[in-house]
């Protein structure tokens, strides 16, 4: 290539080169070394959000009880949900983003490498952020909703919520404008949008969620930041401020964040109940646009979150309507993955009890948000414990098994090694229980009376109450177990699984071509795709009668590509790096890992900091340390095949591989 | 142009679809900051409305900021017929006009802040000065890139052939300019309007 014929100076510009080791991490723009980075960060937070649940429910479990003050409470349960919702949910959908994206639509890498490890650090430096509130004062302690003006008092400890979101904020909407570049402009050749796996259709719904819904809550937190810092009046009722603004702003971005938390679930089990029923997709059409009806509609309901403040009778009956029309897509989702199972030979593997079990339990958590569309029933339901009963069957029962079920699901296409079954179905089973014994019987609580945000069960409420919180706490207790049973399973078959080789589900889409654990480069060749479930029409024609044939290995049909056929061959037989013949391995180029993605996030600390009051000097030390960072990564020297406009000899070689459209 | 180099889906430059998809965000964080401004039009606690504008001098800074476009395009153009003397010429040309808006910015708020309006003062002013504020911030981003770009063509970093980093830079200073039309109109051209008639 280009500037390849003389020896590179070793300069601070200089891009480094380890392959392994510490520092290959923390240099790596490798989307699948992200991934990784992002799924242990988010083991670490799912730790402290159980802990924080923990100090809840330890709380709850007698009435009248005094473990812990009303104060550790507050920031208990504020922290519970903010580390669930943007350093859990979202994080591992993250991580699921980074790993397939590329892999499933047949590409190399995202389209800005560096970008992704510049979203991953300011996930991980936004998390720290958060967390080191414990020790500077005091963690957020207004609930995750941020009502103003509860969130403009001193004593609240909101500050670093504001500012701590922003910076989360800014690697989410930075990620969603990698991925839906990658998505759109990246797809291999013949990849049309009808051919798209179903989890890049509902990861590209969810990315434009994020590229709208996260401006709106900068600005709100701006405000907010502005209100507590400078003096500034948007939410002061004595100067006419209006704490509604705030509600809107927050719900207005609030809402479509649920839509964030669960599409990309949907998208797994899109992906798993297909292939362990043996079925396509039913009606892949039908639920690739009921995803970006979801999408649409998911920004005209927020208000259904107010129907208690004072918005008018009007707005209340046209976010009633919206909120009951958007069951519609959701109905139509549900349908769609029962009639994919309906008939079909199924094998109830740990991934698929994780999709059925998503199924199920996000319908309960669906019926029972179109209750809070009926303004009456929403007026009786708000800030009870069966709101909080309704969006954990939505974000646990939905979102989280719909996350396990792909951890169960890629784990092999990661590792290389399968996750065992016994201890995945010992996994399944305790933590269907344990969910539904902590929050099923938070519905009853709630419709007795139980307040949310509380930190003293009231014996006032009954025996009942009491009891079913009980139940909640024990629940729980059965929840740690089986997260425990997860992990033990997840680092024995990291250490010891049993190999897998590249297609151990006999899978549909792309990803499966690819070795397991994915050379470095993704692909040998980037396949040629002419099917939706190109993998699949590869490995199988249909008889006369309609029933899948398998196409033997290293076969030419017209659904084989001569050259794919032999890739998979040559990868199945070890998996190995081994240089096959064929390939245009000479000229993949791919990018060069980055100091200055870390560089530059870490100037966002002091000036993250600065912004909470302390001292303006930080903030001057952090944007002078951000434009310097900033500066090094644009005059990094360019990686090969990551420039821009190179001057191309042969224009041919960097198309690597089929480029007929 | 990198046409036939890259090979892409939709056939754009991964770097300008980037920024479109960016940019469409960004609609979003200046639509909700206008929607506030709206809403507190009239909650200015007893202090200055929007009477204290004057509309005759941010209309020749507005003015000046639209022609920045004009410039802008002009700079693109030239370095595209890869004539990168006229193209530096633009670009600084337009870098400052830029300026020239953002000194009349912190002018006209001087102004405003010895009547009386200041942050503190009415959800009202918060709401302008925040909204403005942030576009101001948005302009000054805007010419440390064009200046950047200016230096990087100097040191040979920015070469002729790679016209389309001052198209990125362009789509992002067409941006700015388009976000402050409907900002000069919404904010103090209706009001006074309304407020005259």
């Amino acid at each position: 290539m280009s500037h390849s014929t003389t020896t590179p100076r070793r300069s601070v510009f200089s891009r480094p080169t380890a392959e392994t080791g510490f520092s290959s991490w923390i240099t790596t723009t490798d989307h699948k070394k992200i991934g990784i980075m992002y799924f242990f960060t988010v083991l670490v937070f799912f730790f402290l959000g159980g802990v924080e649940s923990g100090v809840i429910r330890a709380q709850l479990a007698q009435a009248e009880n005094s473990l812990v003050t009303a104060e550790i409470y507050n920031q208990a349960f504020t922290m519970h949900g903010i580390t669930m919702v943007f350093l859990v949910v979202m994080p591992l959908s993250a991580a699921f983003f980074n790993y397939l994206i590329p892999l499933q639509v047949g590409a190399r890498d995202v389209a800005f490498p560096r970008l992704n490890a510049f979203s991953y650090w300011m996930y991980l430096f936004g998390g720290i952020f958060l967390y080191s509130s414990f020790l500077l004062g005091g963690a957020p302690n207004g609930s995750w909703v941020g009502y103003a003006p509860l969130s403009l008092d001193s004593v609240s400890n909101m500050a670093f919520y504001a500012i701590g979101l922003q910076l989360l904020g800014v690697s989410s909407l930075s990620a969603a404008v990698n991925f839906i570049t990658t998505i759109l402009n990246m797809r291999a050749p013949g990849m049309t949008f009808m051919r798209m796996p179903m989890f890049i259709w509902m990861s590209l719904v969810t990315n434009f969620l994020l590229l709208f819904a996260m401006p709106i809550i900068a600005v709100a937190l701006f405000m907010l930041q502005f209100d507590t810092v400078f003096g500034a009046q948007f939410f002061n009722p004595a100067t006419g401020g209006d704490p509604i603004l705030w509600q809107h702003l927050f719900w207005l971005f609030g809402h479509p964040e649920v839509y964030i938390m669960i599409l990309p679930a949907m998208g797994i089990v899109s992906e798993v109940l297909p292939v362990f029923s043996r079925k396509p997709l039913f009606g892949y059409a039908a639920v690739a646009f009921a995803g970006a009806a979801i999408g649409f509609i998911g920004f005209g309901v927020w208000a259904h979150h107010m129907f208690t403040s004072a918005i008018g009778p009007v707005a209340r009956s046209a976010f009633a309507l919206s909120t009951m029309f958007i069951a519609v897509p959701t109905g139509i989702k549900i349908f769609n993955w029962v009639f994919t199972m309906w008939g079909g030979k199924l094998r109830f593997t740990t991934p698929m009890l994780f999709a059925i079990g998503f199924v199920s339990m996000f319908t309960i958590g669906g019926l029972s948000g179109v209750t809070h569309a009926v303004v009456p029933h929403n007026a009786q339901q708000h800030d009870t414990y069966y709101v909080v009963a309704h969006f954990h069957y939505v974000l646990f029962g939905g979102a989280l098994f719909g996350l396990i079920s792909g951890i169960y699901y890629w784990f092999p296409k990661v590792t290389g090694r399968l996750m065992d079954e016994k201890l995945g179905k010992l996994h399944f089973w305790t933590w269907l229980l344990g969910f539904n014994l902590t929050f099923g019987p938070m519905h009853m609580s709630g419709l007795l009376g139980q307040p949310r945000r509380t930190a003293i069960l009231p014996a006032e409420l009954g025996g009942a109450v009491e009891l079913y919180n009980l139940m909640s706490s024990i629940g729980l207790l059965v929840l740690v177990v089986s997260a425990l049973v997860f992990l033990f399973n997840l680092i024995t078959s990291i250490r010891s699984g049993v190999a897998s080789g590249p297609d151990p589900w006999d899978a549909r889409t792309l990803e499966w071509l690819s070795a397991s654990p994915p050379k470095h480069y993704n692909f040998d060749t980037i396949p040629s795709v002419s099917h939706r479930d190109e993998f699949w029409h590869r490995k199988y024609a249909e008889d006369e009668a309609g029933q899948p044939v398998a196409v033997p290995a290293g076969a030419s049909s017209e659904h084989v590509e001569p050259d794919a056929a032999h890739a998979r061959e040559a990868e199945v037989g070890d998996g190995t790096d081994a240089a096959h013949d064929g390939v245009d391995g000479g000229h993949i180029h791919m990018p060069d890992p980055s100091y200055w993605p870390l560089v530059m996030c870490l100037g966002f600390l002091p000036l993250a900091y600065g912004l909470l009051g302390p001292t303006p000097w930080l903030i001057v030390i952090g944007v002078v340390w951000v434009i310097i960072g900033y500066f090094g990564w644009v005059i990094e020297p360019v990686a090969e095949g990551d420039d821009d406009d190179p001057v191309v000899e042969d224009p041919a070689a960097t198309r690597s591989g089929v480029a007929a459209h | 142009m990198a046409a036939g180099v890259h090979e892409t889906t939709l056939g754009l430059d991964h770097r300008k679809l980037a920024m479109w998809v960016f940019l469409g965000s960004e609609f979003l964080f200046f639509g909700a900051f206008v929607s506030a401004y709206i809403l507190y039009l009239d909650a200015t606690a007893g202090g200055p409305n929007v009477d204290i504008f004057d509309i005759p001098f941010t209309s020749i800074s507005s003015f000046v900021l639209l022609m920045s476009s004009l410039t802008m395009v002009l700079a693109h153009n030239a370095h595209v017929r890869r004539d990168m003397r006229r193209m530096r010429m633009w670009i600084l040309a337009t870098a400052g006009q830029g300026a020239v808006f953002l000194g009349g910015q912190v002018f006209e708020f001087t102004v405003f802040y010895r009547e009386g309006l200041n942050l503190t003062e009415s959800p009202f002013a918060s709401a302008f000065f925040v909204l403005t504020g942030f576009h101001g911030l948005h302009v000054f981003v805007g010419i440390l890139l064009l200046l950047s770009l200016y230096s990087l063509t100097l040191t040979g970093k920015v070469k002729p052939n790679q016209d389309l980093k001052t198209e990125m830079i362009g789509l992002y200073w067409h941006f700015v300019d388009i976000i402050w039309v409907i900002i000069f109109t919404v904010v103090y051209l209706i009001p006074e309007l309304a407020m005259g008639s």
